[in-house]
């Protein structure tokens, strides 16, 4: 544990602790945890928690608060000039992604293959194609007490989710003050959408399942945190269902499990309402207390 | 020959174990795609002996020749994703926020930066214990070309599916709305969408239901854990008749998924009461309504 610390207060690059919830798996709680975790702790002091899950987004279910304000994403991409257009094809051929195609006297731009790397647009001999800004998704801001909640959401039909994790990051980095804590419920997964996510976080709650689909999918997500060089611990939702298998696991990885949610119907049912587990069940929040607790002890949060 | 393709919007609905169930039940006529190379987890039910093996190469990223670089610094100034740093007097790629659009290498006056094909994973075609073949992948640690996999599960999936004469393909898609899911609903015949009576369940299915009617594709639903909260459970169905998604079946909350799971068996092998004969309903269920559509 004290190598973990060590390493923590190395790797810190600011005094504002971000931590993210993170998981392999879809539906093993990440969103329960992390609404409930922000919501016990926003009586204690400012937090802000960003809902980065924004192909689904799903925190604002348990979050009721006033709406401060809506902001919308955008993503540049180019805009076919054909008044300046030679039609060399340049912009084709400096295309990575097939984005840009020339199709006898027309330049087609598919949006959804462009990463907006601006090749083709800084590169045309004519400026034929400008970089214009195209709306996909948006950041809604709320506040509850202090509480201040942000969801990230993807319009349907886009398909790249990181572009708006990222400005929802730069929106929760930007707009509250430095110090005070951020909690981000991250995207389900193991690639773009939750590397973009962690990637600038200090430490990463994983939470998984005791079952073999969760532990399987836990082991993934470690490699992932383990390539990132990240801090992380591990926290057990719907503990008794199961095997002890991740348990095991915890203790022969070393990796600090640091909670056990217990499994209880009554969970899901006030889950299904968009209630909050920690102000209804009291074993659930004798459960988020402890990892609270065990969050101090690993000076995540002081 | 058909393709049926079970998607949930929201994780954890039961989605992964539903349609290894569905694998089973088909027997040797369908050959299985699991396209949720994210978090593939089918593998873990069906026991597939992983007997073609091979690289999945998609994707390129930059790597700049510290000889030939003559500090220009060139490179940096193009690169939107902040992936070119430079640290002391060299400039070096991060390859975790590359992006792979060659961008620099275009412009690099002395033709130092190589673009470098990756390798983001690996797909298999096993073998599986219905006696049937099951295409599968497994996506390298935080590569980014999910979607991409995705396409080549189900390319191959057809390929051996025209090889062997089997007439359908059941796929287990990814959770999301995003780029994977995207792949794993193009070319679909039927979709299968499975949700639980959460807000969350319903909102995630509702977007995800969005994205299929983009696609002009129908659709039914599988309502799992009905009875956590029946209320939602009658608004899905609603929702279902209002927009001509046929319903299958309402499942019970029953921890018989996760014991069955537990033992390395799907659902039909490990219970031979109620939920076995709900599964097996809606199977009979599912292939009507792909013939009839």
């Amino acid at each position: 544990m004290e190598t973990v610390l060590r390493s923590k207060k190395n790797q810190r690059r600011s005094d504002t602790m971000k931590i993210a919830i993170a998981s392999g798996k879809g539906g093993t709680g990440k969103t329960t945890l992390a609404t409930n975790l922000a919501h016990l702790l926003s009586q204690k002091f400012p937090v802000v928690l960003a809902d980065l899950d924004v192909e689904e987004p799903n925190s604002g279910f348990f979050i009721k608060g006033e709406k401060i304000q809506e902001k919308k994403v955008f993503r540049m991409i180019p805009e076919w000039d054909q008044d300046k257009c030679v039609l060399c094809g340049n912009c084709q051929r400096v295309c990575k992604f097939n984005a840009v195609i020339k199709l006898g006297e027309e330049i087609l731009v598919f949006n959804q293959l462009c990463h907006g790397c601006y090749a083709c647009s800084e590169l045309c001999p004519q400026n034929a194609l400008p970089m214009t800004s195209y709306e996909v998704g948006k950041i809604t801001e709320f506040r509850q007490n202090d509480l201040h909640f942000l969801e990230g959401r993807l319009n349907v039909g886009e398909e790249q989710a990181v572009p708006v994790i990222k400005e929802t990051i730069n929106f929760a980095e930007k707009k509250f003050a430095p110090g005070i804590l951020r909690i981000f419920d991250a995207p389900p997964g193991t690639s773009c959408p939750v590397i973009e996510a962690t990637k600038d976080v200090d430490y990463i709650i994983l939470i998984t399942e005791p079952t073999p689909f969760g532990l399987y999918d836990l082991k993934l997500a470690v490699e992932v945190m383990r390539e990132l060089k990240k801090d992380f611990g591990i926290v057990i939702n719907r503990h008794g269902i199961g095997n002890n298998d991740v348990i095991r696991y915890c203790k022969d990885e070393r990796i600090p499990l640091i909670g056990k949610i217990p499994n209880m119907k009554t969970a899901a049912e006030t889950y299904a309402k968009g209630g909050l587990l920690s102000e209804t069940i009291p074993e659930i929040r004798n459960a988020l207390e402890k990892i609270i607790d065990n969050l101090r002890t690993l000076e995540v949060l002081s | 020959m058909k393709e049926i393709v079970i998607i949930s919007g929201k994780g954890g609905t039961g989605k992964t174990s539903i349609t290894a169930a569905f694998a089973m039940l088909a027997g040797n006529n369908a050959v299985i795609a699991d396209c949720d190379v994210d978090a593939a987890d089918m593998h873990l039910l069906l026991e597939p002996d992983f007997s073609h093996a091979e690289d999945f190469y998609s994707g390129f990223k930059a790597v700049i020749d510290q000889q030939k670089c003559t500090k220009c610094g060139k490179c940096k100034q193009v690169c939107r994703f902040d992936a070119v740093q430079k640290n002391d007097d060299s400039y070096t790629v991060t390859p975790m926020d590359c992006e792979g659009c060659a961008y620099c290498a275009e412009v690099c006056p002395a033709a130092a930066i190589q673009m470098v094909e990756q390798n983001v994973g690996k797909w298999y075609i096993s073998k599986i214990k219905s006696q049937t073949e099951m295409v599968h992948a497994k996506l390298g640690i935080g590569a980014d070309n999910s979607g991409k996999l995705v396409a080549k599960v189900k390319k191959e999936a057809k390929n051996v599916a025209l090889q062997t004469g089997k007439d359908l393909i059941l796929v287990d898609g990814s959770p999301g709305i995003g780029c994977p899911v995207v792949s794993s609903l193009s070319g679909a015949d039927y979709v299968i969408l499975v949700t639980e009576p959460t807000l969350s369940g319903f909102h995630d299915m509702k977007r995800v239901f969005e994205l299929i009617q983009n696609f002009h594709l129908s659709s039914g639903c599988i309502i799992n854990k009905y009875d956590v909260n029946v209320e939602i459970a009658e608004k899905i169905h609603d929702f279902c008749e209002t927009n001509s998604v046929d319903h299958i079946a309402n499942i019970p909350y029953d921890e018989t998924f996760t014991a069955a799971m537990t033992e390395g068996k799907t659902i039909i092998e490990f219970d031979d009461g109620n939920l076995t004969n709900i599964l097996k309903d809606s199977w009979k269920k599912i292939l009507l309504l792909t013939d009839s559509h």
